[in-house]
Formats: structure tokens, C-alpha cells, sequence
């Protein structure tokens, strides 16, 4: 029998050989300061930061962070590690062998608690940005009840105006790279405006004219200089920037 | 306690719990939707495969009808398998007009791919990303509903049933949640709950299932007195990657991937799924497309027989991509490519990648009407948490997504129509003092357990899990099933004492997973229990003690006795209308 992930004697345990590595939590209580908490764990070459986070909470069960699939598709699992954002259960540990890791909640978000961010801004602005297919207004109502009529046609070349953009987890790693949130704390932001674009580019959709009222905007796309730090920082190749790019280049005619 | 009302209740914010909710709203009524998690991050978002439903004029309904009961084995309720294939093919069109970016041919029209098990290649995909776009698609479009009141974060801790007593019946009359934001429980309050809380595997120590399905809602049904159906069946899926137990979608051998023995050799056609097709050319239901369960048990006698390659994981076949060649693989399998380099270090354009059985799916769950309808006045089960009668003993892949949709929006509808027989949320508030005081003692009882205990919860999870792993498995026999069943009735026994060492009332993970361990301890004493109690073979539950199937199928019924503090099981006739294979 081999020994399972859940170990706590090592993170992401198994017979690899392991060492030691020290774990810096930046915590922080719902009304408090943030401090630093230190740990040390034994990994091995396949430990994941998600892995030695589980090896704190064996050691402090209050230490708080999410997770849930450890397959980098749910999007739960983004914080900070040594300054840069990442998905927690796809980035190996094997890395900062030499470094340590220090882990921080995503910056640029406000802290519900230790590595816990906020996530109704994102899920808010999405709402903001209607983003979700709107009907032709003379076509049949997109959530009607009752019965269906055959699917409607879309070429590859179609979809691929808009498959990358779909590709978005709603980690808000982007978030936490963007330096435009610093100076503009409304900025509509590389998700949102992403998202936005999707349904755009999408045939189906006609919600373009209802949106250009949100995102031709000082907060909307006219927020973005163009720094690239979110496309850089996304970890499902997703390029807001792009996104932001286009929307401000179609938004001057 | 804070008290909120709604017409309707869903738990659970996966494709069930969302399609429900939108039948809800569409309809005019309010509902409250509640998840422990945000319901974009549900496990829905981890299904890669596909949704069925036919769509070629080479198709029919009564052909996916008999592919889904011959893959049942015996267990399918026809009705319900009917009631699931005549609405797929509305509900995923349905999808598309709400902008799920399936897969296309040049024509336009939805991609079809082959998937194990069934004749015809019916099934819908968006590349192998299927379940991370029908979720984010369904959640999308409850943004423009304001009649859907999210309650994120919000962990329930138990149904709020209200028992008069005497000959009226027991209704249940909402829930009782943690606001894990606020640090404070509140009592949700409707005339109709619908429960689509998911499956269990993941008590399992190798699973593919996120740490989130930890079988809460089930568990809720057997403290409310509900009964619960063949547990004991939990398929195995064969393509996992060792050690993570992380799932390597069928949609690989549904594009023509192959599996490979130690030597290179196609086994499968050794373990009665043969004669050998061509590679690249995978035909329905047979070698690499034949049904979960059988994959799962050749795996298990080449295992035996010195066939498979030694891992510190235990041992390995190689699931064989390179000759579909990097551009389709780019395009069909970009999910899998990337889970395989990432958690594996496997390029599966230029070479193959180890694979081994990991535990995936929850057949059985809380016994339900094909709508949703529980034994339970007012209570409705949707989606993975529910065992209607669609999979049988061996769901076919593919056929779970489209279950959400279809009986996740069925939920909805008869949700309705109880709500508004009640007076909807109106009267959702006229419910008995003794009601919401047995909900708030709940939430007293369990947020008393912070700062108490001896027993840290890591290690009870870690040892649930390697028991079922060792005894539970593909094949069982009774010894190592009454070593399962003394393991975790020891294993609860030792929770009655575990530890709870954060005393925040915020976002306090630590208590969560110590809830969420007490209800994957009771699934599995249900499981485990069922398992020792079915003495033959039937789909995804082998016997070595018993290796044919009974002459008459039947369901294994469980319901929970509070003062023994262990399951009572009976049986039930599969309904009269089904047929089909008893493998």
C-alpha cells in the first residue's frame, strides 16, 4: 500500500526522497493585521503548493485558505507566492527548493481572511459586463421553459473568435498582477472585460450595444495602459490583454 | 437565529443545483441558492468527457435507451432511462441557445464523439473542458436573474423537517446553514428543498473527485429518515494518473486512444472485450470503448496476472495517444494533454502516460422519482446525489451531465408546483417553533464542537480513505469487507472525540472539513454496509466469494437508525418495466 497524499508526515507524500522546506503564511484574522507565520515542511519532488499548505493546516488547523479540485479548473485555489500569483494545487514546490516560499493572499483583494480574498467583486462585475448570452431581441427567449427546438449552427472558425476567451477559471489571479487596480480601485479589470469580450465575440449574442455602456468607460476598458501583466499571469492561457486591446481599439472607431 | 425566506431551496450550485434554480426563476418564483462553496467552483467544473443525447439521423432514442440499460446491468429503472434520453437532446440544445461553446463540425452543427458503452457517437462535448463550460454557462445565466439569491459560502448543516406527528405527514420546511462570511448560522425557510449536493467518492483515498464531494447532501437524507439506494455501487473509472487519482477523461479512447501492458500489448482483448480493433479506429463498445466497470476489472486481472508496469503507486497500464498526433490532440484533448504534463510530466503527443484505476462516480444516492421526488414531503434529490434509476449498476460516461440537466430541471419544476400548493414564501415563515429551535440546537451543537476534541481529523480522513482503498475495491470479498466495516465504525467512533482546534466562527475551514468528515464517515458505513450485503457481482460491485449475479435484480435500500447509530438495510424490486443484461 502506498502512502496517500493526505499524509501529514509528508507533503504530497511518497517515497521520493524529501527535504525540508521552510513555509512563510501571511495571515491575517477578518479585523486584524496582517503577520507572518513560519512553518517548515517536508516535501518531495511532486509536491504542490496546495500539498504544503495542506502539511500547515496539519500543524495549525486555523491557517485558512481554498481548494477544492486539484486539477487547476475550478479556480478556487490562487494566492501569492514569494510576490507572484498563482494556482496553489498546479505550481510544484520543487521551485523554491532554495528560496523558501513566502505565501500571501492574492494582492489587490480585499482579505476575508488569511489566504481567503474577496470574490463578489469579480462575480459583481461579471454581472456588470452581462455576461451571459443575450437574446436576438425578436428571437426566441434564451431561457424559456417548455420544449426546444433543434441547435442552432456555428462554424469551428466561429467559435474560435471566442474559445480562448471562454477559457477563463475566475481565479482573479489577473487581479492580483494588474498595477492599474492600485491607482484606479474601480477598474472593471482583466476578467470582467475578458468575459465581456467572449459573449461580444460570440454570434450568438447581441448584448454588445449594452455592454459598450459599461466597458467605454474611465473605470471600463479606458482603465487598462496596457502592461500585460495579466496576460502573463493567467495559468489557463487565457490574453486579456489582447481582449482589452481590441475593445479599446473597436471603442475609437 | 436569522431566519430568510425563499419559494424555493436548492442546495448544491453544480449543473443540478443551477438547472433547478433556473426552472425556478423561469417560472416566476424566488429561490435560494445555497453552496458551501461559490457555485462556479462546484465539481461540475471537473466532468471533461461529455453530455449525451442523440442527434443523428444514424440514432435513435430506443438505441441510447438500450446502450444505457445493457451498461445498468440489470439495475436501470427503464422508465427513468426513457424519462432522461427523450429530454437530452431539448436540454443540450437548450444549452446551446444559452451559449455553451460546443464543439462543431464544418457544417455548424454540435460535435458527437463515441463513448464507452454506447453504440452510436452521441456524445456532446466543448473539447474535453465539457463540465468547466455547461457549468460556467449555467452560472453566467443566473447572473441576470435577480429572483436567484445566492448564498455563497454557505455551509448547510442540516434539513429543517417539520414532524407533526399522528397521521399528518413529516414535511421539510428549509434548512439550517453557517454564514461562513458572517460567522453566524441562519435558518433558510421554503415550502420545497431541492438537494443537489453531488456524489462521495471522494472517501476514497484515490479519487478523482474534488475534496468538496464529501456526500453531505446523502447524508442529510438518512438523519431526515430518508432512504438511500445502492451506495455500495461507486464506479471506477480506468484512466486515472497514479498516486493523484486525477481523471484522464474517456474521451481520450473515444478520439482512438489505446491501453498498453508492460509488453505494449492491447490486454483488454485478453479480458473479454476483444477481438482487437485497429488502432485509431475504436468501435462501440468494445476494447478501449467498452463499458467502465469491465475496463476497470481487466485492469485488475492483469494487475494479477504480472501485466502491468511496477509505480510507487502501485501498478500501471499506458494509455497510448501519439499516433492521434499533437494538432488533434490540441484541439479534441488540450485538458487531458495539459493534466498530463502538468501532474505526470507526460507529453502525450510523443509518448504514452501511466494510468490506473481511481474511484469516480456515485451511482447510487438518495432514492428519488425521475423528478426528483423523495419519500420525504417536500424534498427533492438532483444530479449525482440522487439514485433515480438511470445508471443501474454501471453508469454509462457521458449520461451523468445530461442527468443533471434534465432532473435538475425536473427538481425545479416539481418544486414548484409543491411551493406554490403551499403558499410559496409567504408561508414559508409559518413554521412551528419546535422546527427552527431543533435547527438552531444544530447549529449550537455543532459550532460547540470548536476547541474540543482529541482526535485530529487529518489522519481519520487519510485512514477512511486507505480502507476503502484496501477492501473496498474493485473486487471484494467478505473478509475484506467486514475488515472495512469494523475499520470505520472504529474510525466513527473516534469521532465522536476529534479535534477542532480553530475556534474562529469565520470562514472557519477547519470545523467545515470536520462536518464534511462526519458525513463521508456515514456514507461509508453505508457503503461499506451495502457492499457486505450484496452477495453477488453485478456492474461496478464484484464478488470474488460471489462471482455471478443474482437470478433477480434488486436495490439495496438503507435508511439510518439514530439510536444504533448504523444503517438498516432492505431490498426493493428493480420496476417492473426494466430489462436488460445481468452481467
Amino acid at each position: 500500500m502506498s502512502p496517500r497524499p493526505d499524509d501529514a508526515s509528508v507533503a504530497g507524500a511518497d517515497d521520493a526522497p524529501s527535504w525540508d522546506v521552510r513555509v512563510t503564511v501571511v495571515r491575517q484574522e477578518p479585523d486584524g493585521e496582517p503577520h507572518e507565520q513560519e512553518h517548515v515542511v517536508a516535501c518531495t519532488e511532486r509536491t504542490t503548493v496546495l500539498d504544503a499548505l495542506d502539511a500547515v493546516k496539519e500543524q495549525d488547523a486555523s491557517v485558512t485558505y481554498r481548494w477544492s479540485c486539484r486539477m487547476g479548473v475550478c479556480g478556487s485555489c490562487g494566492v501569492m507566492v514569494n510576490g507572484r500569483p498563482v494556482l496553489a494545487c498546479e505550481t510544484p514546490v520543487l521551485g523554491y527548493r532554495a528560496t523558501g516560499l513566502t505565501l500571501a493572499p492574492l494582492a489587490r483583494h480585499a482579505v476575508l481572511r488569511d489566504l481567503v480574498v474577496d470574490t463578489d467583486r469579480l462575480v459583481g462585475q461579471l454581472a456588470d459586463v452581462r455576461a451571459w448570452l443575450v437574446a436576438a431581441p425578436d428571437g426566441p427567449g434564451s431561457d424559456e421553459p417548455g420544449p426546444t427546438t433543434g441547435a442552432g449552427r456555428q462554424t469551428p472558425a466561429e467559435l474560435n473568435t471566442y474559445r480562448g476567451l471562454a477559457q477563463c477559471i475566475d481565479c482573479m489571479l489577473c487581479y492580483a498582477a494588474c498595477p492599474q487596480i492600485d491607482l484606479l480601485p474601480d477598474f472593471l479589470g482583466p476578467a470582467a472585460v475578458a468575459a465581456a469580450r467572449r459573449w461580444d465575440l460570440d454570434p450568438r449574442d447581441h448584448g454588445d450595444v449594452l455592454r459598450r455602456a459599461v466597458l467605454d468607460t474611465e473605470d471600463g476598458i479606458w482603465g487598462c495602459v496596457q502592461s500585460g501583466a495579466c496576460t502573463r499571469a493567467c495559468p489557463k492561457g487565457v490574453d486579456p490583454a489582447k481582449a482589452l486591446r481590441d475593445a479599446q481599439r473597436e471603442a475609437m472607431g | 437565529m436569522r431566519t430568510e425566506r425563499s419559494d424555493v431551496v436548492v442546495v448544491g450550485g453544480g449543473a443540478a443545483g443551477l438547472s433547478a434554480a433556473l426552472e425556478v426563476v423561469s417560472r416566476g418564483l424566488t429561490v435560494a441558492l445555497v453552496s458551501k462553496v461559490y457555485p462556479m467552483r462546484s465539481h461540475t467544473v471537473a466532468a471533461e468527457g461529455g453530455a449525451a443525447g442523440v442527434a443523428r439521423d444514424d440514432d435513435s432514442l430506443e438505441q441510447h435507451v438500450a446502450d444505457t440499460v445493457a451498461g445498468g446491468a440489470g439495475l436501470c429503472d427503464e422508465a427513468a432511462v426513457r424519462f432522461v434520453v427523450e429530454r437530452a437532446p431539448g436540454e443540450l440544445a437548450r444549452l446551446e441557445r444559452l451559449g455553451m461553446p460546443w464543439s462543431r463540425d464544418d457544417d455548424g452543427l454540435p460535435s458527437v464523439r463515441r463513448f464507452g458503452g454506447m453504440t452510436r457517437a452521441r456524445t456532446w462535448y466543448a473539447a474535453d473542458r465539457t463540465g468547466f463550460h455547461l457549468l460556467h454557462t449555467l452560472f453566467q445565466t443566473t447572473l441576470q436573474h435577480a429572483a436567484v439569491r445566492r448564498f455563497d459560502e454557505h455551509l448547510v448543516l442540516d434539513l429543517l423537517v417539520d414532524r407533526p406527528g399522528g397521521d399528518a405527514p413529516d414535511r421539510v420546511r428549509g434548512v439550517v446553514a453557517h454564514d461562513q462570511h458572517r460567522g453566524e448560522p441562519v435558518a433558510i425557510l421554503a415550502p420545497a428543498v431541492v438537494l443537489a449536493t453531488g456524489g462521495a467518492a471522494r472517501v476514497f483515498g484515490t479519487s478523482t473527485n474534488a475534496g468538496i464531494v464529501t456526500g453531505d447532501g446523502i447524508a442529510m437524507a438518512l438523519r431526515a429518515g430518508v432512504a438511500v439506494r445502492d451506495l455500495e455501487l461507486v464506479q471506477v473509472h480506468p484512466t486515472g494518473l497514479p498516486g493523484s487519482g486525477i481523471l484522464l477523461s474517456e474521451a481520450a479512447r473515444g478520439e482512438g486512444g489505446v491501453l498498453l501492458d508492460a509488453a505494449g500489448e492491447r490486454y483488454l482483448t485478453d479480458y473479454g472485450l476483444g477481438p482487437v480493433t485497429p488502432v485509431g479506429e475504436p468501435e462501440p463498445r468494445r476494447m478501449e470503448l467498452g463499458p467502465r466497470d469491465r475496463l476497470s476489472h481487466a485492469f485488475w486481472h492483469a494487475e494479477r496476472d504480472g501485466r502491468t508496469l511496477p509505480s510507487r503507486d502501485g501498478g500501471v497500464v499506458l494509455l497510448d495517444l501519439t499516433h492521434l498526433g499533437r494538432a488533434r490532440i490540441d484541439d479534441r484533448l488540450p485538458f487531458v494533454a495539459s493534466l498530463a504534463r502538468r501532474f505526470a510530466g507526460v507529453d502525450v503527443a510523443t509518448e504514452p502516460v501511466p494510468v490506473r484505476p481511481t474511484w469516480h462516480y456515485t451511482m447510487g444516492g438518495i432514492r428519488a422519482s425521475v423528478t426528483g421526488a423523495t419519500a420525504l414531503d417536500g424534498l427533492f434529490a438532483a444530479g449525482e446525489c440522487a439514485s433515480t434509476g438511470l445508471h443501474g449498476a454501471n453508469r454509462l460516461g457521458s449520461n451523468s451531465l445530461v442527468e443533471t440537466l434534465v432532473v435538475g430541471r425536473a427538481s425545479g419544476e416539481q418544486a414548484v408546483r409543491t411551493s406554490l400548493a403551499r403558499g410559496g414564501s409567504e408561508a414559508a415563515g409559518d413554521v412551528a417553533d419546535d422546527v427552527l429551535a431543533t435547527g438552531s440546537d444544530t447549529a449550537d451543537r455543532l459550532l460547540a464542537l470548536r476547541g474540543r476534541g482529541t482526535e485530529p481529523p487529518g489522519p481519520l480522513r487519510a485512514e477512511l480513505g486507505r480502507v476503502l482503498d484496501a477492501d473496498v475495491g474493485i473486487f471484494r470479498d467478505d473478509a475484506g469487507l467486514r475488515r472495512a466495516l469494523a475499520a470505520v465504525v472504529d474510525l466513527r467512533e473516534r469521532y465522536r472525540d476529534v479535534r477542532v482546534a480553530d475556534t474562529s466562527t469565520v470562514l472557519n475551514t477547519g470545523w467545515a472539513q470536520v462536518l464534511e468528515l462526519g458525513a463521508m464517515l456515514q456514507v461509508a458505513h453505508v457503503i461499506v454496509a451495502g457492499a457486505l450485503a450484496r452477495t453477488e457481482s453485478r456492474g461496478a460491485h464484484q464478488r470474488l466469494d460471489f462471482p455471478d449475479a443474482d437470478p433477480l435484480p434488486r436495490h439495496t435500500l438503507a435508511t439510518w437508525d439514530a439510536h444504533a447509530d448504523a444503517p438498516v438495510l432492505a431490498t426493493e424490486p428493480v420496476r417492473e418495466s426494466a430489462a436488460g443484461g445481468t452481467r
